[in-house]
């Protein structure tokens, strides 16, 4: 009930914003010269490219987007594709970037083709977690509803599968180290692969669940 | 409300063995820890208990029990109690709305829907009531402990004993408990008791520790941090957090939550002695009354806070006090004399 009202809410949202409304910083649109502009990669709306693992940037908290772009530049999370875009973006492109796909709606997932006992697992984990293996449920840090707490806790639910699985792989073998007080290095560490690919695989299914904001 | 995330302070409820204010719980005999038998043919229960009939001095240690898995709740009438007891329990915000008068929900303290050892787990709650308690000078009940962290851990009203809500808390402890042996205290219950601190709890150490591992979810200022309107992170103190008569306000009891579960994914992580200066700067801070207030806050201390904790007293006249108590061991604890702090709460603030 409440998922459809805010679905179709979103929907006029989204073709409002494509029309008239809130204008796109032209860092994203265009870029600035040096660094490409964001939206060839990530869209305007912030969907990503799931076939490329371009990632959901709609509704991450600024303030988690602003510390991801100033950690791309400073080397501290690295990416070969992003860290000279980083680079060549400003304090200020970054800021306004920021702003702009926190605004955005979460996009809808599309139909899983994915095995459901794998999604069921996924969500166990998601909701419950592992406690006797030390794995909290995501959702006691991302919210309940996965679309993350602001400042620090990004949105997952929605993201492409297979980057929630580069990303929780990074943290497990130390390819990524910027997570604030190691916390996502505890819980990756103790995820198996199977788990890593069933709570990705369920939290892919989950779409917008309210209106961008 | 706040879905999922909750946090739960029935620390009372529970945590009846936590610290040494606490002396409401009778010890278990070896005897009867050794008598706990295997849940025939299921999986809950204990893993390793020993043979019948074996003689083991397990009172320490004995098998780890395993409350059943949720997969498990009965499809019938009896498992929709069972599941209305859980949701009332991760949600009490919305699930018991009318008993709940701050931003916290049952499982914030009790890790896991109630199902995780030292975190005051209810399967082993539910198998030490009746027991008579200091706090309350009555036998309660578990239904009389849990209406006790309504009142204090909530900072609400307890349900009815026959209330609806009161019923399914209560299925859901029962069903958790499924096997486990009566009036035995397992291991895993309550909270872990830390070691005693090598430096006197400080303040300052505290607010360092609480800066560099707590601030990131529960907020610079011990607010919380609310998602969507509701608390994704629980509030640690101020008008939304649990009340100066909730187990969690004692220093000791909050240092082995912290100690054992804190932060998520790195429980057990910071030393004993990072936990009690982390407490004790937790639980400096000004939070709702102790209902039990009566008169003056030197009057609600000296009758109801003879125990390790900042109502009504500072940091110096608590280590004074606990001090004196460990040179007067053995007898009985020399009041706390220490300046009366009046005000509306008996937080004294640094």
């Amino acid at each position: 009930m409440r998922s459809f009202i805010s679905h179709t809410f979103t929907a006029v949202v989204v073709m409002a914003a494509s029309s008239a409304a809130a204008v796109p910083p032209s860092i994203v649109t265009q870029g600035n010269g040096a660094a490409v502009a964001c939206a060839s990669c990530h869209g305007v709306d912030g969907a990503g490219n799931p076939q490329a693992g371009f990632p959901v940037l709609a509704q991450l908290p600024p303030a988690y987007f602003a510390k991801q772009i100033a950690d791309f530049k400073a080397g501290t999370r690295t990416h070969p594709v992003m860290t000279p875009i980083a680079q060549a973006m400003s304090v200020e492109d970054a800021e306004s970037t920021a702003r702009h796909y926190a605004s955005q709606p979460r996009p809808k997932a599309g139909a899983s083709t994915v095995d459901p006992a794998v999604i069921a697992r996924g969500k166990n984990l998601a909701i419950n977690g592992a406690w006797d293996r030390q794995v909290p449920p995501c959702f006691k840090c991302h919210a309940v509803d996965g679309l993350g707490v602001a400042p620090a806790f990004p949105a997952i639910a929605g993201q492409h599968a297979a980057y929630t699985v580069s990303q929780l792989q990074a943290w497990k073998t130390g390819a990524r180290t910027n997570d604030p007080q190691k916390l996502m290095k505890a819980v990756a560490e103790n995820l198996t692969d199977d788990d890593i690919r069933s709570v990705a695989e369920y939290l892919a299914t989950l779409g917008t669940r309210r209106e961008g904001k | 409300m706040n879905r999922s995330v909750g946090y739960a302070f029935c620390v009372l409820a529970l945590g009846g063995m936590l610290g040494g204010c606490d002396k409401q719980q009778p010890e278990p005999k070896a005897t009867e820890a050794a008598a706990a038998k295997p849940a025939g043919g299921e999986q809950t229960g204990f893993a390793d208990a020993p043979p019948d009939g074996a003689a083991v001095d397990s009172a320490k240690r004995p098998a780890a029990f395993t409350p059943p898995a949720e997969s498990k709740i009965p499809q019938n009438e009896y498992g929709e109690m069972v599941l209305l007891g859980k949701n009332i329990f991760t949600n009490t915000q919305q699930h018991a709305k009318a008993y709940v008068g701050n931003g916290m929900n049952c499982a914030n303290c009790h890790l896991d829907n109630g199902r995780k050892a030292d975190s005051a787990p209810l399967w082993a709650a539910y198998v030490l009531y009746p027991a008579y308690r200091q706090k309350t000078r009555q036998v309660d009940t578990i239904q009389s402990r849990i209406q006790g962290c309504f009142l204090y851990s909530m900072n609400g009203k307890a349900p009815a004993l026959d209330s609806k809500e009161m019923t399914a808390l209560v299925t859901y402890h029962y069903w958790l408990a499924k096997g486990a042996p009566t009036g035995v205290k397992l291991p895993g219950q309550g909270y872990v008791k830390v070691a005693k601190p090598a430096l006197t709890p400080d303040m300052a150490r505290g607010r360092g520790v609480y800066e560099n591992n707590c601030a990131i979810c529960h907020g610079a200022n011990g607010e919380g941090i609310k998602a969507r309107g509701e608390y994704a992170f629980p509030p640690l103190w101020g008008k939304d957090s649990f009340n100066w008569g909730a187990g969690m306000h004692r220093v000791n009891t909050a240092a082995g939550f912290i100690q054992a579960n804190m932060p998520y994914g790195l429980g057990g992580t910071l030393s004993d002695q990072e936990a009690w200066d982390v407490a004790l700067f937790m639980n400096s801070h000004e939070r709702p009354q102790d209902p039990r207030f009566k008169g003056s806050v030197a009057q609600t201390r000296d009758k109801h806070h003879d125990e390790n904790c900042l109502y009504g007293r500072t940091p110096e006249a608590l280590a004074a006090s606990i001090e004196r108590k460990a040179e007067a061991a053995g007898k009985a604890a020399a009041k706390p004399a220490t300046e009366q702090v009046e005000a509306y709460s008996p937080a004294v603030s640094h």
